[in-house]
């Protein structure tokens, strides 16, 4: 693809600016909302979503070029894999301490970053499920059905 | 509690433009009014997880409904006379209502909950997990069986997206 | 009371869009309105007079909570939602393909 068709795909000059602002934040915020979410509100569930949008918000602004250079399909299923992967071996690294699912780190001092045993590690394997899952599936409705149009 | 029945007036209102409206960018338009509105009632009820989750969701759940039905070249939609379908329709609607109304009285109060299982979460979860966030709480370590199935039939659905959507062995059309 | 039966006329307007409608789309918003219902009802059934937020805070005792566990259903049960109403969306884009319309009076008539 030359570089003038580039520079037309996507949305206008002030889209794009603000998009360049403002990504970063976004994902900034997603990893934020995951991190803590066995504190504040937020947890695996909407971190996980955010991240998607964040990505979802450069294939908008950018066309879907820019956005796949940085996650394509293949890694993103990947993604989804290792999520579901990391999910099932932490609930199974519980048969060393007795059942499925049990909590087998230490608690730690309560109210810190490092506490709740198994809970910020299965936020984390949450997260890389649900926002490589959602993003797939936008990829899919709109990369799939746009080239068909041609 | 006046807000909530302001909000929920709001949400029915929008519900009924969604579903009437003939214009199908609209009426995606209108039902993103109805989950906003849904995330407020959830802040004003004490759920602020909910909110965060379902402020999100609905933002992606518009844009993937709106790039379903823009440049399809139907804006408006005939939906023609119906006549039975609508009595029957509206018949079954009148029967559920006063049955639900009617046993809607065996319900707790709205504001008293009997908490039952709950009480247990309450007052053995910090203890037992350690994480200041009782949700988080129940969802990864309580309850999460749960979180597995979620996690299950969120895998099945990437996969039916992908399976519908490719165009490996489709014929040529 | 009347909070549970306005929820439940939320759930009744999905209801007669889901019933009554011939647009997929509208039909998918039809769903989309009665889950929002359901999501609701629950919450709503959780709720405590005057309580506060499941979520404990440093040095200070919180007493009076609302229900967690319905909130730990509900939180599943958006994203599923959202993956499900993704789901729809692919096969009725697939069905406009094949046939040319969203219309499903006229769907059994055309040949693909």
């Amino acid at each position: 693809m030359s570089k003038m068709k580039q520079d037309q795909a996507g949305m206008t000059l002030i889209v794009k600016t603000i998009t360049r602002l403002t990504v970063g934040l976004i994902l900034l915020y997603g990893i934020y909302i995951v991190l803590h979410g066995h504190l504040t509100p937020g947890g695996g569930f909407p971190g996980g979503v955010i991240i998607a949008l964040s990505f979802i918000h450069l294939m908008l602004a950018f066309g879907k070029e820019t956005a796949l250079k940085k996650l394509d399909q293949i890694r993103a299923s990947l993604f989804e894999s290792a999520g579901a992967i990391m999910f099932l071996s932490i609930a199974s690294l519980g048969f060393v301490g007795g059942y499925f699912f049990l909590n087998f780190i230490g608690k730690g001092r309560p109210f810190n970053l490092f506490s709740a045993g198994t809970i910020p590690l299965c936020n984390i394997a949450i997260c890389l499920k649900v926002g490589a899952g959602l993003f797939l599936i936008f990829v899919t409705l709109v990369v799939l059905s746009k080239m068909e149009e041609r | 509690m006046i807000e909530l029945h302001l909000l929920l007036l709001f949400m029915i209102v929008a519900a009924i433009i969604a579903v009437e409206v003939k214009d199908l960018i609209s009426s995606v338009v209108a039902v993103g009014a109805v989950g906003l509105g849904l995330s407020l009632i959830f802040l004003i009820l004490k759920a602020p997880d909910l909110a965060i989750t379902q402020l999100v969701v609905e933002i992606l759940c518009l844009i993937i409904l709106i790039r379903a039905t823009i440049k399809r070249d139907l804006p408006l939609i005939k939906s023609g006379r119906w006549h039975f379908n609508t009595f029957s329709t509206l018949l079954f609607i009148i029967i559920f209502l006063t049955l639900a109304y009617v046993s809607l009285k065996d319900l707790p109060a709205f504001g008293y909950p009997i908490l039952r299982v709950a009480a247990n979460y309450l007052k053995e979860g910090f203890i037992a997990t350690g994480a200041a966030n009782l949700v988080s709480s129940v969802v990864l370590d309580f309850r999460a069986y749960d979180t597995l199935g979620e996690a299950t039939v969120l895998f099945t659905a990437v996969m039916g997206v992908l399976v519908v959507m490719r165009r490996i062995g489709r014929k040529h059309e | 009371m009347s909070t549970y039966f306005l929820c439940l006329i939320l759930f009744c307007v999905g209801l007669y869009c889901l019933l009554r409608k011939r647009n997929l789309i509208k039909i998918i918003i039809g769903i989309a309105i009665v889950e929002y219902a359901v999501n609701l009802f629950f919450i709503l059934v959780g709720y405590r007079m005057h309580g506060r937020a499941p979520i404990l805070h440093r040095e200070q005792e919180v007493l009076n909570m609302v229900d967690p566990l319905v909130q730990a259903l509900v939180l599943t049960a958006i994203v599923i939602g959202l993956a499900t109403t993704a789901l729809l969306i692919a096969i009725a884009i697939r069905i406009y393909d094949k046939y040319g319309t969203f219309d499903i009076t006229k769907i059994n008539k055309l040949k693909g």
